[in-house]
Formats: C-alpha cells, structure tokens, sequence
C-alpha cells in the first residue's frame, strides 16, 4: 500500500488543469494561422514558417500536451538523443550531397 | 483486491515514449528522404504542392489540434473523477479523428480522380520530380492515416474503458499511454501541413 502512495506522489505533485491545456491549445492554433499567414506571403517565408513555426508547435505538444513538463530528466533525455540521432543523420546525408 | 496488484506507471510510460521515439525515427526517415528530394526537385515540389488543397490541409490540422486538446483534457477530467466529462471528451476525440480521416478521404478521392495515385499510367507520365513528389505525399500522408486509424482503435478501448471504470482516477496509465501515441499523430501532421501543403 506505501508503495502505492509512493508511486501517486512521484508522478502527480501538481496535476495541470483544464485551464493550461486550453491556453496551449490557443497558442497552437495561433502559431497555425502565423505559418499559414507566412506561407501566402512568399516562399521563402513559408520555408522560415516551417523551420521556425512548426518546431515551435511540436514542442509545445510534447511539453505540454504530452506531459514532458511534468516528467523527470530520463524522458526528456530520450527525446533529445533521439532528434540528436535524426539530425546526425540529416548532417550526414547533407555534407554526402553537399560535396559530391 | 486491498491494492496489492504490483504497478509500475513510470515504467509503462517509459516503455511508451521508447515505442514513440522508434515512431519518431521512422517519420524522421521519411522527412529526411522529404528535405532531400526536395533541395534536388524544387521546381516540381513547388507543382505538385500547388496541386494540393490548402484549405483542407489546413482545417485537418485544426481538427487534430482539437483532438490532441480533448485527450489532454479527457485525462484530467479522469484525475478528477469527472467520469461523464471524460466520456465526452474521449467522444469528442473519436469523432475528430474520424473527421480527420474523412477529409483525409476526399483529398485522396481528388487525386485519384485526377488519375493521381500510386504507379498510375498518368503518374508514369510526369516529370520524375513530380512522381517523387506525389510518392512521398502519398506514402507519408498515408502511413500516417494509417496511425490515425491506430489511434482511433486505441481511444475507443480507453473511452470503453472509462465507460466501465476500468480507468478511473486512481488508475489511468492506459489512458495517458493512448494520449501519449494520439499527440505523437498530431505532431507528424503538423510537419506534413508545411512539409506539402505550405511549403513545397
């Protein structure tokens, strides 16, 4: 039974409520209308919207709706190892093309 | 039944965000092949994308963002015990997701109409640019309807679930695993809108 209690502490300190995922949720759709807005004006633009913008969006989903906020180091460090790994990848396969 | 069943939540969700990053890898891939024929065809990415309807793009990623909320927002309502609001919010979910997959629908219904689809004869005849273009559109866009789909099934067992207190406030790692794998659909689309739809 300690165990039990032991084990709703550690995740559940403070649970977020309605309220924050609703201001979450506004800034996303906010963030949508700027990338869209961005992209109607020219083409480059609509490529810093994607570079900028949509990193931006996806984080606050994983720090928030996906509750990486409220978790401890070791989530977060799997995360980041993998986007890490990805972005080595994406170096790579750039530097190959870049001086064939 | 005196809560002697061993539970390990930390492990599940890790166990959960594991399978999520091998998902990440997987999209990743697809997005980096993306950015490569991208810088190599940019002229036929620009056409084809301009073929796309933005529009629908669009309102799918408002119907997603609002799915991703109504998990998020079913979850706390489950840690308050406010079992009829999480119904209503897992409800609202499914019928996101499955407006998601009918938008989704029509926007293939389109292409193919227009003799746009996977090894089709008009397909052969374009300029390989496009036919990369139309490729990946269809490849990335369709394993991730096929994830929505996924998640679809997966929310209707958590919202079964919470029907018969099998979730409840004591009790709803399954729920925040489902949520977990729902958000995860939400952020691949929100790199697919700009990816085809705004910045190609």
């Amino acid at each position: 039974m300690s165990e039990h209690v032991e084990q709703a502490s550690e995740h559940s300190t403070e649970h977020p409520g309605y309220g924050t995922f609703i201001k979450v949720w506004v800034a996303l759709v906010i963030l949508t209308g700027c990338l869209v807005g961005m992209s109607l004006i020219s083409q480059t633009y609509a490529v810093w919207g994607l570079l900028t913008l949509t990193p931006l969006k996806a984080g606050l989903v994983f720090y928030f709706f996906m509750h990486l906020r409220y978790e401890g180091p070791l989530f977060k460090v799997v995360v980041l190892v993998t986007l890490g790994t990805l972005l080595i990848f994406f170096a790579l396969l750039f530097s190959d093309v870049a001086f064939r | 039944m005196s809560g002697h069943v061993h539970r390990d939540d930390f492990g599940s969700r890790l166990g959960m965000w594991l399978f999520l990053v091998t998902e990440m890898v997987l999209f990743g891939g697809l997005f980096i092949a993306y950015s490569y024929m991208r810088y190599r065809y940019p002229a036929e990415f620009h056409h084809g994308g301009s073929e796309l309807n933005v529009t629908l793009g669009v309102i799918n990623t408002l119907v997603l963002l609002t799915s991703s909320l109504t998990v998020v927002l079913a979850i706390v309502a489950v840690q308050r015990a406010e079992k009829q609001r999480a119904i209503a919010f897992l409800g609202t979910t499914l019928v996101l997701g499955l407006t998601f997959l009918v938008i989704k629908s029509f926007e293939w219904g389109a292409k193919f109409h227009h003799g746009l689809y996977p090894s089709s004869p008009h397909l052969a005849t374009l300029p390989p640019g496009e036919q990369v273009f139309f490729g990946l559109y269809f490849t990335m866009t369709g394993l991730h309807g096929l994830h929505v789909i996924a998640g679809i099934s997966v929310l209707s067992v958590m919202l079964w679930w919470v029907a018969t207190d099998r979730i409840r406030s004591d009790r709803y790692i399954h729920l925040e695993n489902g949520g977990l794998y729902w958000h995860l659909v939400d952020v691949i689309w929100i790199f697919l809108l700009p990816l085809f739809y705004l910045a190609a």
